[in-house]
């Protein structure tokens, strides 16, 4: 942020000849004043830098009455091994008062590998639940009525497919798909870019992204049908700016997919939403705070100025906050709580939609009942216990928070122009400049921890010798593997074979004419076609994408 | 005086995982360090590991294994190592490891694991003092 002759002159000194009331670098690299006063925000005016909540341009929050009117989701991550364990885990959340559910899908579900396929065996029920036909997704949801419920699913390349099947085992439990409520992730880029589960090249995955907003806009329109992410890449490396620069990018190249169709942008933008994070690796509290403010208004404004919206509801910037697992530390984990509430009191400050929090032994395994209850307890705490949701954006109008804003919405804007000049999001992904930059990034961001440039609190400065405590680590059921297997060769056996077949070769026919998929994929889904079927239909179309081996 | 052999080293990210920031992190700190490194990318097999591992004549092998699968990894590369008479190739690990596992993996012949908190300079320095040359 730009020096001020007034902070210099004062001259106050600390230890040696350091000036301590001049600039500082804080430790995301933004240069800080002392203090902050009426002359650093110079065009700000309550009606257009800020609006009342619910206002154009929703710096202040989308709702007019926010957490008032409906507390953020709070959501914990879940899902492992069976669908018979994540049925009962959802149970026990609900019970807790959880409300909403978040799944978490094994990689060979995330990458269309069925269980019994080779490349599959280490990872069955790992990471998360393991889905392999319609079978898998009704016995998870079983007892749990998912009209009443909303569901978010970390599912990317193979999410048409699970969408799919969400959607059949509503109908099969008389719900309507109309009042489905949830989140697929459905984000392609950003796993080129970061997470890596990705299956097709960009074309055809991106016409696939497509292929599931235009369905969701016709017949599933409460379904969020994209998260965009800029937690993913902001865990590996990308900075505050870029992790919301890219995703913005992103969403745009997806909306850009949707118009083509012939769908007006207050259809489409609706149905995006973001995952954003507070927290983690390069997390600074003002500064997350006031770069959530600052992409709300920055996407109201991209949407009315660039798309022409003429919908509140298209340029309300709708977040979660989530992940920031990055941040965590194996060594003493209990200071993770202290960090999560803070990411939490991040997050609840800049107004976010939902909120899942990382768990404080998320750096050594997947979390315990415990650790998960913790996290929830968090947000309970802020939320019934100490008043956060009492006032709406209660720092707006802070001097700092408010040229911090300022600050952001340009410099976020400004890394858009930088992509876009460098012929824009998809291309810098699929040469590698963006994985390649990241990677920079994080090294020099981990080198600062290294020579104690930067602090992490237990792991670079005040440590404890910690060698005798045991620590609690979740174990996953080692029979899981073979009674997935089990499973998944019963529905084999069961089903209706001829039209399995029938609906596979329809679903190539529909992806070599380039037509929208969902049609044939439900009922495909109907048919118990598993995902690896469905998948490897389509990869007879549309080929691999390749690996990057770029550092 | 014979000159000193620059070591080579194959960064490895085997399985389904696709987190690979680790990974890369390590490749450049050991490249900075003077070595010369391969990074396979994502969703390596063991097979695929090792033959890169013999092409690429390397003295040393860094997994990056952040999923819960080290165990099952490590064995099957182990054995594929010992069949293809690689003994002398070091191989480490690195990653989401609990700590009841290290004595484990070493006793399948990992050399060294790095878990969670470990330092660049720890890797490096290690490569450098057992490889022989």
């Amino acid at each position: 942020m730009a020096a001020d002759e007034s902070t210099k002159k004062s001259g106050k000194r600390g230890k040696g000849s350091e000036d301590v009331t001049g600039l500082k670098t804080t430790n995301t690299g933004i240069k800080v004043k002392l203090f902050y006063d009426s002359a650093d925000v110079p065009g700000f005016k309550y009606d257009t830098s800020l609006g009342n909540p619910g206002n154009y341009p929703y710096t202040r929050g989308i709702y007019p009455s926010m957490y008032r009117g409906r507390l953020w989701t709070m959501r914990q991550y879940a899902g492992f091994s069976t669908s018979e364990n994540t049925n009962s885990r959802f149970k026990f959340l609900l019970d807790q008062g959880q409300t909403g559910l978040s799944l978490a899908l094994d990689l060979p579900t995330q990458l269309g590998l069925d269980s019994d396929d080779p490349l599959a065996k280490d990872d069955v029920g790992k990471l998360g639940v393991a889905i392999d036909s319609l079978k898998d997704m009704e016995e998870m949801f079983e007892g749990i009525p998912l009209d009443k419920i909303s569901t978010s699913f970390t599912i990317n390349s193979t999410a048409s497919i699970i969408l799919a099947m969400y959607v059949v085992t509503a109908e099969k439990q008389g719900g309507n798909p109309r009042e489905l409520r949830g989140t697929i992730q459905n984000d392609i880029i950003k796993e080129y870019i970061a997470r890596g589960t990705y299956i097709f090249p960009p074309g055809p995955s991106i016409r696939l992204i497509g292929d599931t907003i235009e369905y969701c806009i016709k017949d599933v329109p409460n379904f969020n049908s994209v998260s965009v992410s800029g937690t993913h890449i902001c865990e590996c490396g990308a900075t505050p700016v870029q992790g919301v620069a890219y995703p913005f990018l992103t969403a745009i190249a997806y909306i850009q997919e949707v118009l083509r169709r012939g769908y007006g942008i207050d259809e489409i933008a609706p149905l995006l939403s973001f995952h954003l994070i507070a927290g983690g690796v390069q997390f600074n509290f003002f500064q997350d705070i006031a770069k959530l403010r600052a992409a709300r208004r920055l996407w109201a404004k991209i949407l009315k100025e660039k798309f022409s919206s003429q919908s509140g509801k298209s340029m309300q910037l709708k977040f979660s906050t989530g992940g920031m697992g990055g941040g965590m530390t194996e060594q003493q984990p209990l200071n993770n709580i202290t960090r999560i509430s803070f990411y939490a009191l991040a997050a609840a400050l800049a107004g976010s939609q939902s909120m899942n929090l990382p768990c404080f032994d998320e750096a050594y395994a997947i979390p315990t009942d415990e650790a998960i209850r913790t996290s929830l307890r968090i947000q309970q705490i802020m939320a019934y216990e100490i008043g956060i949701p009492d006032v709406v954006d209660p720092l707006g109008g802070s001097y700092y928070i408010e040229a911090l804003t300022d600050f952001f919405e340009k410099e976020i804007a400004s890394e858009m122009e930088r992509i876009e000049g460098m012929g824009g999001i998809l291309r810098c992904v699929e040469d590698g400049t963006i994985q390649k930059q990241l990677s920079n990034q994080a090294y020099e961001v981990q080198k600062k921890f290294e020579t104690g440039e930067l602090t992490k609190v237990g792991v670079n400065r005040f440590r404890i010798d910690e060698e005798d405590r045991e620590l609690e680590v979740f174990e996953v059921d080692p029979k899981t593997l073979s009674r997935q297997i089990t499973r998944l060769g019963q529905v084999k056996a069961e089903r209706d074979h001829a039209r399995v077949t029938n609906a596979l070769n329809i679903l190539k026919r529909a992806a070599i004419e380039k037509r929208n998929l969902m049609p044939s994929i439900l009922d495909a889904v109907r048919a118990y076609a598993t995902v690896g079927e469905m998948v490897n239909t389509l990869k007879e179309v549309y080929g691999e994408a390749q690996h990057l081996s770029v550092f | 005086m014979p000159e000193k052999r620059v070591i080579r080293v194959l960064i490895a990210k085997p399985g389904l995982d696709g987190h690979d920031k680790g990974a890369k992190i390590v490749a450049k700190s050991l490249k900075d360090a003077g070595m010369e490194v391969i990074y396979t990318g994502i969703r390596q097999t063991a097979d695929a590991i090792v033959r890169t591992a013999i092409q690429e004549s390397v003295d040393a092998i860094g997994l990056s294994i952040l999923s819960g699968t080290h165990l099952s990894i490590c064995e099957e590369l182990m054995d594929k190592m010992e069949k293809e008479k690689l003994q002398d190739t070091l191989v480490l690990v690195g990653g989401i490891i609990p700590k009841k596992d290290v004595s484990r993996l070493k006793k399948m012949g990992i050399a060294e694991v790095f878990r969670p908190g470990s330092t660049l300079s720890e890797i490096s320095q290690f490569i450098q003092g057992h490889v022989s040359r």
